[in-house]
C-alpha cells in the first residue's frame, strides 16, 4: 500500500520537528528516520521496545542489522537471563525429558496406577509451560530480536504440535536443539536437525514407518513424513515430485524412529535408525537413483532436497512473504532464491540480500500482524516489566493462535487473509485496553513460590511517554487526533489498539 | 432447470466478481415464502475417513481391504447401523438415526473434488474456493454465495464459528466470525461506551481494518443481544455440553433468533487418522459421536427454523481404501458428503457408487469420485436457497451440473 507508506512519511515529516523540540534534542537523522527505525524493528524484531528503539536511534539502522545477524555476540539483558534460569527443564535432553516426564513404566513388575499416571501427565504439563514461558520471555525481552523472529519463522515452517504423543515433553527441546542453533545458519543443517529430532519423527508418524511385513512387526509403510518433508519442508507443493516419490521417500525413511525406552541402558539419543525396520531395496528418487544405503540413504535424499532449486524458491518465497508482503514481488523472490542457491542455502546471506533490497524498504506497514506478533509487540511497546508471561500466552490462544498448538504440519500462516477477521479486531482492541491499564498483571509473579505469599505488586500501566517517543511521529493523522482527544489514562490503550499498531 | 454450457463458458471469461452482480431482488421474490432459507457448512479438516462414516458393508472388498479397522456388518457387535441394505452408518452416529428415519438426513457417496491433489492444504483451499485446481481464486464460494443472496447486507448474514475467518468466507461481502462457547458473552473492555466510542473513531476509515472492526462490533452487539435474550429464556442459562455439541446448540439459538444469519460455517479438525484410527470405538468414533450429537442438537435447537435449514458436511478428500501398516489410513480421494435439513428428501444415499474392487478404484488405491462436490452443494444452492442458475455459475464456475437423480435430493 504505497498510499499508506506515503502517509507515514508525511506524518513523519510534519511531526518530527515538534518531537525534537519537545525533547530538546538536535535531529541526528533525516526526517524519514523514525519511520525507518520503526520499520526495521517491526520486521527484524517483534516491534520496538523503548531500549531497542533508542539503540537503533543511537547506532544507526545499518549497524543494528549487522549486529542482529550475529546474535551470539549480543549480550542478553539480566532480567531475561534471570527468568530463563528459573526454567529448569530447558536444559534437559530428549532422553532425560522422557525419563522424567514421559509415561511411567512398570517398576519390578508393578504397573503404575491410573492415579499415578494422571499425576505424571500433570507433571509433564510443566515442560510445555516452561517452553512457552521461555519462548515469550525471549520474544519480549531478548536483544537478539532477529534470532527470536527466525526461531518463530522456522518453527512454523517445521511445525510440530504439543499434543501429539511424546511431543508434549519434546516440543521445547525441538525448538532449542533443532531450530534455534540453525535459525541463521545453513538450511541443510536445519533440515537435518529437524528430520532427526524425535519430536518430528513422532509428529509425522515416522516412528511407525517400517518396511512392510518386517520380521516381528505388523506395521508397515506410512507416507506422512515423506510427503510433508517434500511438500512443506523443502520442495513445496509445486516442486515437481510425484506420488511415486512420496512412496519412495517413505521407504527411504523406514527405520528412522524413536528408540524404545530402556531404563537400564539409556542410549545416547532418542532418535535412532533401526536397520531391521528399513527397506534396503534400491530406490529411484526424483528421477535419480539413490546410491547410499541404510541411514545414509535418508541423508542423501535430504541432501538432494536441500540442494534443489525448488527448495531455494520455496524458502525464498516464504522469507519474502514474512519480511516483505503477503504476495511478495516475484523479482525479489527470484533474487533471494538465486542467493540461496549461490551460497549453498546460507540463511544469513539470503537475509542480508533481503534487508538490502528496495522491496523491503518500500513495504513498511504492509503486513498485518499475526496474533503472536500482535501480543508480543504490544508487550514490548508497553514497557511493562514482564514477570508473568501467562496472560500473553492466554491471549494468543484466545486470538486463535495457541503457542505450540498448531495441529497441522503447515504451521501458522502470517498473512492478512489468515488473521484479519471481525472477531479478531474486537478482541485485539480489548486486549490492548487490558494490557495498557496494567490489568493483565504481567509484572506479578508467575510462580506459586515465595513471591506468591507477598502482596501482589500494584498494576503497572503502559508507559505512554515512551509509546509517544516510539510511535508519536509516525501515527496517522486520524490516530494521532483521536489519541489526543481522549483522557490521558486511555491514550496508551488507543495507541496499542490503533490500526497503525495492527500492522508491521 | 436446464443449464446451457454456452452461457456458462461466456460467464467464465469474466472475472468472478463481475458474474455475480445485478438483478438480485427480482429473481428472489419467490424465495421470500416461508422463513429465510439457511445453509450451515461444517468442514472436517484433515480428511475424515468416509468409508467409516457411511460404511459399504455390502462389499466384501471393504472387509478385505480393512482387516482391523472395518466397521462390522449390521447386527455384529459394534456393527454399522443399516441405512439401505448396502450402506450402514457408523455406530457412533446413532444420534443421527432419528433424523435419517424421518427423512432429514441424506448422504452423497463417492463425492469429492476432481483435483487429484493429496495435499490437505491444497485440497482444503480448493473446497473453500470452489475452484479445484485453480490457485489464483481470491475469494471463497460462501462469500460469493453471500453476494448472490438478495436483500440488505449485514455482517451477520454470514457467520463463521471460531477466532479466525476461514478462506471459504473471505471475499467482497462482509462476513463475521464469533467465538462461541461458555465465555462467548464475557464482557470485554470494548463493550464500555467511552472506550467503544474512542475505538470507533480510530477505526472510522473505510479500509480492510476499519471494515473488519465495524463488522466485529456489530456482530458482537448482535451476539450479546441474542445471548442476553437467551439467558432470560426457558433454559435459564443452563450450562451447555462441552465441545462441538455445545457450540452447535449455541449456534442453533443464534440462527433461530437472528433472522439475519443466512450462512454459517464451522470447521472441526483432528480427522487425519494415519495411525490407530479405531473402528466402532476409538479416536474417529469419538469425534464422529461429538459431530453427530452436535448436528442433532442443531436440528433440535432450530425448532421450526430447521425446516428452512440445510446442513452440509464436507471434508477435503477421503482416505485410502486399504488400511495402512499402522491401523490407520492415508490420504485418498473420494469421500462422502452429508446433507441434513428439514426440507430435504433424506433417508437415501445418493450418488453413483463405483465399488471398491481394485479396478474400480482411483489410481487403484482410493474411492473414485463420481459426484463433484460442487454439483452436490449446487443442488442445495439452487433448490433450497433458490439461487438462480446464472448466479450458481458465479459461485461455482466450471462445475458440472447435477444429475436428475441428485437433484431429487431437494424437492422443488
Amino acid at each position: 500500500m504505497p498510499m499508506r507508506f506515503a502517509g507515514i512519511l508525511i506524518a513523519a515529516c510534519l511531526f518530527v520537528s515538534s518531537l525534537m523540540a519537545a525533547r530538546g534534542a538536535e535531529p541526528k537523522m533525516d526526517p524519514g528516520a523514525p519511520g525507518r527505525i520503526l520499520h526495521v524493528l517491526n520486521r527484524l524484531a517483534f516491534g520496538p521496545s523503548i531500549d531497542d528503539f533508542r539503540r537503533v536511534e543511537a547506532i544507526g539502522i545499518e549497524r543494528w542489522i549487522v549486529e542482529q545477524l550475529d546474535p551470539a555476540a549480543i549480550v542478553e539483558p539480566i532480567e531475561l537471563r534471570f527468568h530463563l534460569a528459573q526454567l529448569d527443564t530447558l536444559d534437559l535432553d530428549a532422553i532425560q525429558l522422557r525419563q522424567l516426564y514421559g509415561p511411567l513404566r512398570p517398576v519390578l513388575g508393578l504397573k503404575p496406577t491410573p492415579e499415578e499416571k494422571k499425576a505424571q501427565a500433570q507433571r509433564a504439563r510443566l515442560v510445555v509451560e516452561q517452553a512457552q514461558a521461555a519462548r515469550v520471555y525471549r520474544a519480549v525481552l531478548s536483544r537478539r530480536q532477529l534470532q527470536q523472529v527466525m526461531v518463530d519463522f522456522w518453527f512454523n515452517h517445521f511445525n510440530v504440535f504439543d499434543k501429539k504423543g511424546l511431543d508434549r515433553v519434546w516440543i521445547g527441546n525441538f525448538e532449542e536443539r533443532a531450530i534455534r542453533p540453525y535459525a541463521l545458519g545453513r538450511f541443510r543443517d536445519l533440515l537435518f536437525a529437524v528430520a532427526k529430532h524425535p519430536a518430528m519423527l513422532v509428529y509425522l508418524d515416522n516412528t511407525l514407518n517400517s518396511v512392510p511385513r518386517a520380521h516381528g512387526s505388523e506395521r508397515g509403510l506410512n507416507e506422512n513424513f515423506g510427503r510433508e518433508v517434500m511438500e512443506l519442508h523443502t520442495l513445496g507443493v509445486d516442486g515437481g515430485y510425484t506420488q511415486a516419490d512420496v512412496i519412495t521417500l517413505a521407504r527411504v525413511f523406514t527405520g528412522w524412529t524413536v528408540d524404545p525406552p530402556d531404563p537400564k541402558n539409556a542410549p545416547a539419543a532418542a532418535a535412532v535408525f533401526v536397520g531391521a525396520r528399513h527397506d534396503f531395496s534400491p530406490k529411484v528418487f526424483l528421477g535419480q537413483p539413490l546410491h547410499a544405503t541404510g541411514k545414509a540413504e535418508g541423508e542423501e535424499a535430504l541432501d538432494r532436497l536441500a540442494k534443489s532449486p525448488a527448495t531455494a524458491r520455496h524458502i525464498a518465497f516464504e522469507l519474502a512473504q514474512y519480511f516483505v508482503a503477503d504476495m511478495p514481488p516475484p523479482p525479489l523472490v527470484d533474487r533471494l532464491a538465486a542467493r540461496f542457491v549461490a551460497t549453498g542455502g546460507d540463511i544469513r546471506a539470503v537475509l542480508k540480500t533481503l534487508f538490502a533490497s528496495p522491496e523491503f524498504w518500500a513495504s513498511a506497514g504492509q503486513k498485518y500482524k499475526t496474533p503472536y506478533e500482535f501480543v508480543i509487540s504490544a508487550a514490548r511497546a508497553s514497557g511493562i516489566p514482564l514477570n508473568n508471561p501467562r496472560p500473553l500466552i492466554a491471549a494468543m490462544t484466545e486470538l486463535g493462535m495457541p503457542l505450540y498448538g498448531c495441529q497441522t504440519p503447515d504451521g501458522y500462516k502470517n498473512t492478512e487473509a489468515a488473521w484479519l477477521s471481525p472477531d479478531a479486531m474486537v478482541r485485539r482492541v480489548s486486549f490492548a485496553v487490558g494490557l495498557a491499564r496494567g490489568g493483565l498483571r504481567l509484572n506479578g509473579a508467575a510462580e506459586a513460590g515465595l513471591e506468591a505469599a507477598l502482596p501482589p505488586p500494584p498494576p503497572a500501566p503502559a508507559k505512554v511517554a515512551e509509546l509517544d517517543e516510539m510511535f508519536g511521529s509516525t501515527l496517522t493523522t486520524r490516530t494521532r487526533e483521536t489519541v489526543a482527544a481522549v483522557p490521558p489514562g486511555l491514550r496508551a490503550a488507543l495507541i496499542i489498539g490503533s490500526p497503525d499498531f495492527m500492522r508491521r | 432447470m436446464q443449464r446451457s454450457g454456452i452461457s456458462r463458458r461466456r460467464l467464465l471469461a469474466a472475472p468472478l466478481a463481475v458474474a455475480l452482480v445485478s438483478d438480485a431482488a427480482n429473481a428472489w421474490a419467490a424465495a421470500a415464502e416461508g422463513g429465510p432459507k439457511r445453509l450451515v457448512v461444517i468442514m472436517l479438516r484433515g480428511a475424515v475417513d468416509g468409508l467409516s462414516v457411511v460404511v459399504p458393508y455390502g462389499e466384501d472388498a471393504y472387509y478385505a481391504a480393512r482387516r482391523s479397522i472395518a466397521i462390522g456388518r449390521p447386527g455384529s457387535p459394534g456393527g454399522a447401523l443399516p441405512l439401505d441394505g448396502h450402506f450402514g452408518l457408523h455406530p457412533a452416529l446413532a444420534g443421527l438415526m432419528p433424523l435419517w428415519a424421518e427423512g432429514g438426513l441424506a448422504f452423497v457417496h463417492a463425492a469429492g473434488s476432481p483435483d487429484p491433489t493429496r495435499s490437505h492444504f491444497d485440497a482444503q483451499r480448493y473446497i473453500e474456493s470452489g475452484t479445484p485446481g485453480r490457485d489464483a481464486t481470491p475469494d471463497g464460494w460462501m462469500n460469493r454465495l453471500l453476494q448472490a443472496l438478495p436483500g440488505r447486507r449485514l455482517p451477520t448474514d454470514a457467520v463463521a464459528v471460531g477466532p479466525t475467518l476461514p478462506r471459504i468466507l473471505i471475499g467482497g461481502a462482509p462476513a463475521a466470525n464469533l467465538t462461541l462457547g461458555p465465555n462467548a458473552a464475557r464482557p470485554l473492555p470494548i463493550d464500555q461506551p467511552e472506550l467503544g466510542g474512542a475505538f470507533d473513531r480510530l477505526y472510522a476509515a473505510d479500509d480492510a481494518l476499519g471494515r473488519a472492526y465495524r463488522e466485529g462490533r456489530s456482530a458482537r452487539a448482535q451476539l450479546l443481544a441474542d445471548l442476553a435474550a437467551e439467558a432470560r429464556a426457558a433454559d435459564n442459562g443452563a450450562p451447555l455440553p462441552a465441545g462441538f455439541s455445545g457450540q452447535a446448540s449455541q449456534l442453533a439459538r443464534l440462527i433461530a433468533r437472528d433472522q439475519c444469519i443466512r450462512l454459517a460455517f464451522v470447521a472441526l479438525g483432528g480427522w487425519d487418522s494415519h495411525v490407530d484410527q479405531g473402528s466402532a470405538t476409538g479416536p474417529i468414533a469419538n469425534r464422529l459421536r461429538a459431530l453427530g450429537d452436535g448436528i442433532a442438537a442443531l436440528a433440535r435447537g432450530l425448532g421450526p427454523a430447521w425446516r428452512d435449514t440445510v446442513v452440509v458436511v464436507v471434508s477435503e478428500f477421503g482416505r485410502t481404501v486399504h488400511e495402512n501398516g499402522d491401523a490407520g489410513t492415508d490420504h485418498g480421494h473420494g469421500n462422502v458428503i452429508w446433507i441434513a435439513g428439514g426440507g430435504i428428501k433424506g433417508g437415501r444415499v445418493y450418488g453413483e457408487w463405483p465399488g471398491l474392487t481394485p479396478e474400480r478404484l482411483y489410481q487403484r488405491r482410493d474411492l473414485a469420485v463420481t459426484t463433484d462436490f460442487r454439483a452436490a452443494i449446487g443442488v442445495i444452492l439452487e433448490r433450497h436457497l433458490r439461487l438462480p442458475d446464472v448466479k450458481l455459475v458465479g459461485v461455482f464456475p466450471d462445475a458440472p451440473a447435477a444429475t436428475p437423480a441428485l437433484t431429487a435430493m431437494v424437492p422443488a
